[in-house]
């Protein structure tokens, strides 16, 4: 009798390359060609994604059942100046980002400053899933499924002292692998810089994000590890983290230093208040087409009034825009 | 015999270079690619803003090409200035073209978000300015209306400079962290409107003297 040999090869599931990684193929031989020119053998996972684990978030403003943006557009229509000004260079162009290893850095008016590697944020959080509206300064819009944690249960481990009342944010600064900073006509002083008052990084909806539909960031979203800011304008949601920094002065931020009476320190979402060169009532909610441009009204806090207006009661938002 | 061929074949398009058709067909390139983008959808997600930037581009990159004209025609090289008058008509052409997209995408052809617009945006005023000023450019390029305005004519079409000018002024006011785009094009610009001043001033002292 025969042996009933299988006329296919058998190949264990070990060995079959998970779809994702299967996808940046192309990425990894860039890389080896990269690395086999400069000598030294980038980590093998740069440039890709990898799924998450986490949960559905619940909280207050949490999850909006308006129709996310998808992900080709996400991932291809940004603003991360770092790697050049269209919308999308970056896409095109932060690959060339190494985010792996990666560790932030948490300093200042702290009990335990100390430093926080990428693989303890990603297994030392529990992660969750926010779906937030995200409004750019810039007027358009898109809704994006967020994977996270709250930046207060990050801040709380490092117990911020009395003396604390603001969070400043520093953006990796590596002319070497970010083309937009090597840009002689570009006024940008780098590394890029924002901040938030400490109650407003203590706000259950600011999350600390490691990722968007179901995976962990692609570069071009801020990898590895961005803040998001659901009621306040797009270039307060700092990417590419680095460093986290408590102090007690209000710290001043990139944009702010560019152009302090178009971008404010605070630079909440807010219809009533345009921005110097045009208005702030309306919005493009992406993807937009020609015959409808999905224009809507924007909302005061983006739509999240009701979860943060009292972290401003009996402020002059004209004054404090 | 194929050496003296290809000699007069290069003297001759050298002479006449491409027919106007020719010249028509390549500036209208981009509105043709652009129209296959918007059919197949691959503008991105804000085909607006994609739409803005290239129609805006082009109207800035033939105006270079429309003053780039009498100088070049000068050092020797007269295509431009052969086809200076149609180059013109799609500077025009590309400006309305814009116009037409704000229109339809910014503020859905509404007059009191226009109102509004021009009175709130400095940079749209200064757009909306400068195509004010091609427009009677566009409308007295006909041979009968040269005829008609005789030396009235180029003191009008003198108005490019202000164009010009104006473009420049519009993309630097829109300009977020990066000049380099308002630069490339103010430094184009400058050089060729200082180029136009010396064979002015010359002209003028050679007139002066006796």
């Amino acid at each position: 009798m025969k042996p009933r040999i299988p006329n296919w090869p058998v190949i264990p599931s070990s060995e079959i390359t998970p779809e994702s990684l299967w996808l940046r193929r192309r990425d990894f031989m860039k890389a080896a060609a990269a690395g086999a020119i400069v000598g030294g053998l980038p980590s093998p996972a740069a440039g890709a994604t990898t799924p998450l684990d986490f949960r559905q978030g619940s909280c207050d403003g949490c999850a909006t059942d308006e129709a996310a943006t998808p992900f080709d557009d996400v991932t291809n229509y940004n603003n991360f100046y770092e790697f050049g000004t269209d919308k999308d260079d970056p896409a095109k162009h932060a690959h060339a980002l190494t985010t792996d290893p990666w560790s932030i850095e948490v300093t200042g008016h702290v009990n335990k400053p100390g430093k926080l590697n990428l693989e303890d944020v990603l297994t030392g959080f529990d992660l969750e899933e926010r779906i937030y509206r995200f409004r750019c300064v810039e007027a358009w819009s898109m809704v994006v499924p967020w994977i996270g944690f709250p930046l207060a249960d990050l801040l709380k481990r490092f117990e911020p002292t009395s003396d604390a009342r603001y969070v400043a944010f520093k953006t990796a600064y590596r002319p070497r692998e970010m083309r937009g900073t090597r840009s002689f006509t570009s006024v940008i002083d780098w590394p890029y810089r924002e901040g938030l008052r400490l109650d407003e990084a203590m706000s259950p909806l600011t999350l600390m994000t490691v990722g968007l539909y179901g995976k962990t960031l692609p570069n071009q979203n801020g990898a590895p590890l961005r803040l998001i800011v659901p009621w306040k304008y797009g270039f307060k949601s700092i990417k590419s983290i680095v460093s986290i920094e408590l102090v007690d002065r209000q710290p001043r931020t990139s944009w702010q230093t560019l152009a302090a009476q178009e971008y404010g320190f605070y630079s909440n979402v807010n219809p009533q208040v345009d921005h110097p060169r045009w208005s702030q009532r309306f919005e493009r909610r992406l993807p937009s087409s020609l015959f409808n441009p999905n224009r809507i009204p924007t909302q005061m806090f983006n739509g999240y009034e009701e979860q943060v207006a009292s972290l401003y009661k009996g402020m002059d938002l004209k004054k404090y825009y | 015999m194929i050496a003296a061929k290809l000699k007069r074949y290069i003297s001759f398009s050298g002479l006449q270079g491409p027919a106007p058709k020719t010249v028509f067909v390549l500036a209208l390139m981009p509105l043709l690619l652009v129209v296959v983008q918007v059919a197949t959808n691959d503008l991105g997600p804000d085909p607006a803003e994609a739409l803005m930037h290239i129609t805006g581009e082009w109207v800035l990159r033939l105006l270079v090409l429309v003053l780039l004209a009498r100088p070049a025609s000068q050092w020797g090289w007269p295509l431009l200035f052969r086809h200076r008058r149609m180059l013109g008509l799609f500077v025009f052409f590309y400006a309305t073209l814009h116009l037409l997209v704000f229109a339809q995408v910014y503020i859905g052809w509404s007059g009191v978000i226009l109102v509004e617009e021009l009175a709130e945006r400095p940079y749209i005023l200064v757009g909306a300015a400068a195509w004010v000023l091609l427009a009677p450019l566009a409308i007295t390029s006909t041979n009968a209306m040269r005829r008609r305005l005789k030396q009235r004519w180029r003191q009008l079409h003198q108005l490019t400079y202000a164009v010009a000018a104006l473009g420049f002024l519009h993309i630097l006011w829109l300009a977020r962290s990066d000049l380099g785009t308002p630069l490339l094009y103010g430094g184009l610009f400058a050089v060729l409107l200082a180029w136009r001043l010396r064979v002015y001033l010359r002209r003028r002292n050679r007139r002066e003297s006796p």
